[in-house]
């Protein structure tokens, strides 16, 4: 496959593996935390990690927009298909994420609530059209990436004078929970946390560009490379970030240059910023309530709010007290640590939202990783 | 009973099926003999019985049964119908048996155009003709609008297993080959490009084969050295294989750079996030072969024209967790796991 085959080449991934094998220090480990769910399925799914030195450990962060989206939110969107007069749109992963007493969409969707799999926000504007007596809601959900989309889809929708459409809005903010992972007390306090350097986001960085990621650097004297997704992106970053460490560094280097500039997508930045502003705060499973992490939809834009629309509040809901995804989301546990993982937490049946998504840490671990964790477990 | 007799032809050509065509009454007699007696035309069908009745000859009978609710009807590469006759073959003959008898059970949305109706009923008269198979019993159910999404066929297959031959899925052992007999995830690509909401371009059009004769040459070529035959449809290869290796008993450790994959399955596959040995096939198949003879085995499959990119991808190891593992293109290894949630729903 041309274009992407450049870029799983074993020979270079040896070439790369042995450069970061000759210059780690064997006297120091290296934790890393990639913080995107993409850079977690390349690493599992291209067994990256069998091609690290032992003293180089990857930290699965919390940027799977799915598995931080607290079950409260679940709720609400099951409120939201109560209604008759509702069809709700959502992207596929979603439809298993558990809500607080176990309800998913999907079931839901079983029962008879109108919950249609979309691949695009442009399936939403086909399904308002098709069906103008409809409430068409389109859940929105996702970092920076996914929101120029959803701000182009009201764009239309004001344009065609879709009145039926409205958008009930998830998207989240990388570089507010970024902070939050690196000055959260409770990882501070109990030391569970020692990252060494963070690879940054690929696709959110196109939009948002590098230059966010600068003040965070600085403040807390963390190297951040952002990277692509393919596997010797990976790499070429670790191999960056370790150069950062031994040289005492911690700047934003961008290993992602054949998209990503420190600007960023200024048109797609001022498309959000025109229709989108932040909230208060914004829960993230794992994180909690997280300030200026979330985005809602400006007061001139409320007719397209689903939120506002139908009146649904926020709730906040427990989690399983047992589940360990806050602390996994954070770094500090891996998914093996958690009692659940599992034995009743796995793909089929997710009790936490790290192993609804393939992008999960969790999930990742089940699906492609497990076998190394099983070796630590039982050395033979 | 002949179409004769009828006070007016079906209109094939603008005709639609009614809740009358699935009552038992003329209405019904008619679309059974004017259509899918005409497609499936054989001795036993033109004796109009509620059954047929059939020799048995010496060996062991082998039967199976399937349902067909693809979604759309019609595919690249074929439709429901000569899926449906493919797939029930398929299951026969992965235990080494020849395919002698189907049947076939529709349960048909009213509505249904008969044209259409005729394309799928021919496909699979065409199908099992060249199979050298005969479609020999059916039935008709006609349900309302609305309860059934056009046509569900359900069919059942029944062939004859030579003495000697006891291929099953607990039957690998430790040091086995995995051979394939082609390129993966072809079926799915192609019925995938052709869902509404992702429709795509593609020259990728199904697999969909009967087996049959590939797997005569391989039974002739590896005999009882042949422990496990399967086809890998819903869930792909990643499916049969950990299903094997929980009936077996061990693992399979294989070589990604080995499996044979179509690059625009390949390209598909990365644009929505899929994995070819995740994606349904509907003419290959998955072998565990004795060491000795899965060379033999393999030259015998690649000089057959179903077989021709057959491959050998791996090899059975011994673990009591039962793990498939893969060693990826990248150089580092990775669990093959079930698939978990729904790829594609409705893909035969």
């Amino acid at each position: 496959m041309k274009y992407a085959d450049e870029f799983r080449d074993q020979a270079i991934a040896q070439r790369i593996a042995r450069a970061i094998g000759a210059e780690v220090s064997s006297q120091r480990a290296y934790r890393f935390m990639e913080f995107c769910g993409g850079h977690t399925h390349a690493i599992s799914r291209y067994g990256l990690e069998d091609l690290l030195p032992a003293n180089v450990r990857m930290i699965h962060g919390p940027g799977c927009p799915v598995c931080v989206l607290p079950a409260s939110r679940i709720d609400m969107a099951i409120r939201l298909v109560d209604r008759p007069e509702v069809t709700l749109c959502v992207y596929g992963d979603l439809l298993r994420a558990p809500g607080s007493q176990g309800q998913s969409l999907l079931r839901a969707k079983a029962l008879g609530a109108d919950i249609r799999m979309v691949y695009s926000t442009l399936d939403a504007i086909r399904l308002a059209e098709q069906a103008p007596s409809r409430e068409v809601v389109f859940f929105a959900i996702g970092f920076e990436t996914t929101t120029p989309p959803t701000a182009v889809m009201i764009r239309i929708a004001e344009r065609k004078r879709l009145k039926g459409l409205s958008v009930f809005c998830n998207h989240v903010l990388t570089p507010s929970a970024m902070h939050s992972i690196l000055e959260n007390p409770k990882i501070r306090d109990t030391g569970g946390i020692p990252i060494d350097g963070f690879i940054g986001p690929a696709h959110v960085s196109t939009i948002i560009g590098t230059q966010p990621y600068e003040p965070l650097a600085e403040q807390f004297g963390k190297p951040i490379v952002i990277a692509g997704f393919e596997p010797l992106d990976v790499m070429q970053a670790i191999l960056m970030l370790v150069r950062q460490v031994n040289e005492d560094r911690y700047e934003v280097e961008n290993q992602y240059s054949r998209a990503v500039t420190r600007e960023g997508n200024r048109r797609a930045k001022e498309e959000v910023s025109q229709i989108f502003e932040p909230r208060e705060q914004f829960e993230w499973r794992g994180l909690g309530l997280v300030p200026n992490s979330g985005l809602k939809l400006k007061r001139a834009y409320a007719q397209f709010d689903a939120e506002t629309r139908f009146a649904i509040h926020d709730l906040r809901v427990a989690d399983n007290p047992a589940c360990e995804c806050c602390a996994i989301l954070r770094g500090a546990k891996r998914p093996v640590e958690c009692k659940l993982f599992g034995t009743v937490c796995t793909p089929e049946t997710p009790i936490g939202s790290c192993m609804v998504s393939s992008e999960g840490a969790c999930a990742a671990y089940w699906t492609y990783g497990r076998v190394r964790d099983e070796q630590l477990r039982r050395p033979s | 009973m002949s179409v004769k007799g009828y006070q007016r032809k079906l209109d094939v050509e603008n005709g639609r099926v009614d809740l009358s065509h699935g009552s038992g009454g003329r209405a019904m007699a008619q679309l059974i003999s004017g259509l899918f007696h005409q497609a499936f035309g054989n001795e036993w069908l033109a004796r109009c019985n509620d059954q047929s009745a059939f020799d048995v000859a010496a060996g062991r009978m082998v039967m199976t049964t399937d349902g067909y609710v693809v979604s759309p009807l019609f595919f690249p590469g074929g439709n429901i119908g000569s899926l449906a006759v493919h797939g029930t073959i398929n299951d026969v003959a992965m235990s080494g048996a020849r395919p002698l008898y189907l049947s076939a059970s529709f349960i048909i949305e009213e509505a249904f155009r008969f044209s259409d109706l005729k394309v799928i009923a021919e496909s699979m008269g065409a199908a099992a003709r060249a199979a050298g198979v005969y479609i020999i019993a059916g039935d008709t159910k006609v349900v309302e609008r609305g309860k059934a999404d056009g046509l569900f066929i359900s069919t059942t297959g029944i062939g004859i297993v030579a003495d000697g031959l006891d291929l099953s899925a607990d039957k690998a052992r430790v040091g086995d080959r995995v051979l394939v007999s082609g390129s993966l995830g072809d079926h799915g690509v192609a019925i995938m490009s052709k869902r509404q909401n992702v429709a795509f371009q593609t020259e990728v059009v199904s697999d969909s084969a009967a087996l049959h004769n590939l797997v005569a040459v391989m039974v002739a070529a590896g005999g009882s050295s042949i422990r496990v035959m399967r086809d890998p449809t819903r869930g792909g290869l990643a499916a049969t294989l950990n299903e094997i290796a929980h009936q077996s008993d061990l693992g399979f450790r294989l070589q990604e750079t080995s499996i044979p994959v179509k690059p625009a399955v390949a390209a598909t596959c990365e644009l929505l996030g899929l994995d070819p040995i995740h994606v349904a096939n509907e003419g290959k198949l998955v072998a565990i072969v004795a060491p000795d003879l899965a060379d033999a085995v393999l030259a015998a499959m690649k000089a057959h024209p179903l077989g021709s990119d057959a491959a050998d991808i791996g090899e059975a190891v011994a673990d009591d967790r039962r793990f498939v593992q893969m060693a990826t293109g990248f150089g580092g290894r990775r669990i093959v796991d079930w698939l978990w949630g729904e790829q594609l729903p409705r893909i035969c």
